[in-house]
């Protein structure tokens, strides 16, 4: 489904990427890993388009295409989602409104009416009951004010709604306390199945309890210098960073 | 002959025709002669210092359009808030049109400026508050001087007037260039509720210039909430002078909506003339092109415990130019007093400018004041994270352009309204969704 070919990614001259290659498979979870400014977030930037990342070499290809030159609603199109690490407050959008623009925009570039006020109103309270979301919850401002853990439930539910072949979740696990980690861990659960795949960024373990992963990929200095299975993700959280850090460095 | 001469010597026809009374007669002399001693405002005077009137005034503008013209309803029915029952004044190149009007003397009075500046039955209230709110200055005076025609309202005791009033003023463009001058009065006295809407509307692209007055006087515990639709085309130009007294515990609330005109100037006063008065202040402008928008108010507050909120959103684009002044003056007896004003601005070109400048006086010391102004460019981490949702640029632009002015919208109380200015942004802003945040 991606396919990442020897990416190199810069932002204002500064190289971040040095020659990424990473394939996920349709009903594959992988996890990306990795210490403090390795690049895991500037990959998850640069998969979904966004404009100040630079792709200097290699390319990305979806589902057969390349996907570098694309904008990143297109890719949205297509059905790459991103979990935002830091999800943007846009005051006087409501949740909503926002997720039903998301949702009409995305039919209409596939030649789609949009979809009717019933079945939306439908699809709006399954998925919201899905990740426990309050009704009252979804007519307020998009993220204004929100909680950690409301902002990131509020991604998820916004993944459920959008149906992606491809989601990405960028340390989606940060500012969640047990409670909501379950619940959202529990909506992604629900969401996988064989036709669709997940990047789960983490800089620790503990989502991966909830999220299994099927490969774990160890991203250091913009390059990915140890994959394996999920044992890979225990021996991280054990030993830390450094033994990678050496091993590479050495 | 420049603009000036050409209304000074229109002036001696205008009068000459007229019948107006000696009082009357008196008033427009006075007016005249304030004009012709102050002239038209230039930059050199500080009110103006951002705005010049240079090349609207440039225009050959007849005075008196020389023939009466009729317009079809269904051809600017589009103009109307026309799925509600409302009041309508209409008027076509300035002179008043019944069959497009819906006026009334039942209980209240929704009629016409030149029948109550004639009818010796208004004869009292003419002399009461006619010309009582307008400023001395250059602009109302011309105005005053060929005070003629424009809505006349009036509201007696204890009237919550279920229907929206519309004014709207329609050039026809039968005229190469067309100067007007509507003069608007409002008196709302004790207890009463109106709601007006005013809009000028150009149907060609011929030049127009509107010097607009309007006087509201609200009463005891009244409640006035006037909403101002300016969408006109790039060749008309407004000056629009709005003069608000209000007497103790009455409401005000004027809401500027600007999108069309080439220049449009809007010089908004409120005066407060009593104790717990509130004064509402709200605009939304969104312009680009070579588009120039002003916004001067002023809101003086004379007695203790009162309010004033001001809130103007606006955004910029192309070669736009806006201007934001906004004085808010504090007497010595006016303890207590709460004055807030935001003014808030997104640039979105390099080339449009905003010149904001907030003027407080106060001089009394037990009081809460708040300005603040903002220019700043669309978030650029909210359009990456809009768009990887899927929401393409220019939806995504527009989207968060209209949750800038929403709290704004949100304060309009005619749901009609608010689907109309929500229509024009979506216009505007040449996108198809819905906002219906």
């Amino acid at each position: 489904m991606l396919k990442i070919d020897n990416l190199h990614a810069s932002v204002e001259d500064k190289s971040i990427l040095r020659g990424i290659n990473l394939e996920v498979k349709a009903g594959e979870v992988h996890a990306i890993m990795g210490p403090n400014g390795s690049g895991k977030s500037t990959l998850a930037s640069v998969i979904s388009g966004k404009e100040e990342y630079e792709v200097t070499k290699g390319n990305i290809s979806f589902n057969g295409e390349n996907i570098d030159e694309l904008a990143a609603e297109e890719r949205a199109h297509k059905g790459v989602f991103l979990s935002f690490q830091y999800p943007v407050e846009i005051p006087g959008v409501s949740v909503t409104n926002f997720i039903k623009t998301a949702i009409n925009e995305t039919r209409k570039a596939k030649g789609l009416e949009d979809m009717p006020a019933k079945d939306m109103l439908k699809l709006i309270r399954d998925k919201a009951d899905l990740l426990e979301i309050d009704r009252k919850f979804l007519s307020r401002s998009l993220n204004e004010g929100f909680s950690g853990g409301e902002k990131k439930r509020n991604e998820i539910f916004q993944m459920a709604m959008l149906d992606p072949k491809l989601a990405i979740l960028d340390e989606t696990d940060s500012g969640l306390d047990i409670d909501a980690l379950r619940i959202v861990a529990n909506g992604v659960n629900k969401l996988k199945n064989e036709d669709n795949a997940v990047v789960v960024i983490t800089h620790y373990q503990r989502l991966l309890d909830y999220i299994v992963p099927d490969f774990v990929h160890v991203l250091y200095n913009g390059r990915i210098v140890k994959s394996g299975g999920k044992e890979l993700a225990h021996e991280l959280e054990e030993k830390g960073y450094d033994w990678i850090k050496e091993e590479v460095d050495a | 002959m420049d603009l000036k001469e050409k209304l000074l010597s229109s002036f001696l026809v205008f009068e000459d025709k007229s019948d107006a009374d000696n009082y009357l007669h008196e008033v427009r002399n006075d007016a005249i002669k304030t004009f012709e001693e102050k002239g038209f405002p230039t930059k050199k005077e500080e009110a103006w210092k951002y705005t010049s009137l240079n090349k609207v005034l440039k225009e050959d503008y007849s005075v008196f359009p020389k023939q009466e013209n009729a317009l079809d309803y269904s051809d600017i029915k589009k103009y109307f808030i026309h799925d509600i029952d409302t009041y309508k004044i209409v008027f076509i190149d300035g002179k008043y049109s019944s069959h497009l009007s819906q006026t009334t003397h039942e209980g209240i009075d929704v009629c016409l400026m030149s029948s109550a500046l004639t009818k010796p039955k208004y004869r009292l209230i003419i002399e009461n508050y006619f010309n009582k709110a307008a400023t001395k200055d250059s602009l109302p005076s011309l105005n005053t001087a060929f005070s003629n025609e424009g809505a006349y309202i009036h509201i007696p005791k204890n009237k919550v007037v279920e229907k929206p009033i519309q004014i709207i003023h329609f050039s026809t463009g039968n005229e190469s260039a067309i100067l007007l001058q509507p003069r608007n009065l409002i008196v709302v006295e004790e207890n009463s509720h109106v709601q007006i809407i005013e809009r000028h509307q150009s149907l060609t692209d011929n030049p127009v210039l509107t010097n607009s007055v309007t006087e509201i006087f609200t009463k005891k515990r009244a409640i006035v909430d006037y909403y101002k639709v300016q969408n006109d085309n790039l060749n008309a130009s407004l000056v629009d002078n709005t003069f608000i007294k209000q007497k103790q515990e009455s409401i005000a609330s004027v809401h500027t909506f600007t999108f069309g005109g080439k220049l449009t100037r809007n010089n908004l006063n409120f005066y407060q003339e009593g104790e717990r008065i509130d004064s509402i202040l709200k605009g939304v402008t969104i312009i680009g092109n070579k588009q120039h928008v002003d916004h001067n108010t002023l809101v003086h507050h004379i007695e203790p415990n009162c309010e004033s909120h001001q809130d103007y959103k606006g955004i910029f684009g192309e070669n736009a130019t806006g201007v934001f002044n906004g004085k808010i003056i504090v007497e010595k007896e006016a303890q207590k007093t709460n004055a807030f004003q935001a003014n808030n601005n997104i640039l979105i070109s390099d080339k449009a400018t905003i010149n904001t400048k907030p003027q407080l006086e106060i001089f009394a010391d037990d009081v809460k004041c708040s300005h603040g102004c903002t220019i700043g460019q669309l978030d650029e981490s909210a359009m990456f994270y809009m768009r990887s949702r899927g929401i393409p640029e220019k939806e995504a632009k527009a989207l968060l352009m209209y949750a800038f002015s929403n709290n704004v919208l949100s304060s309009v109380k005619i749901p009609e309204i608010k689907q109309r200015i929500t229509k024009i942004i979506a216009n505007k802003l040449g996108v198809n969704i819905g906002f219906d945040l």
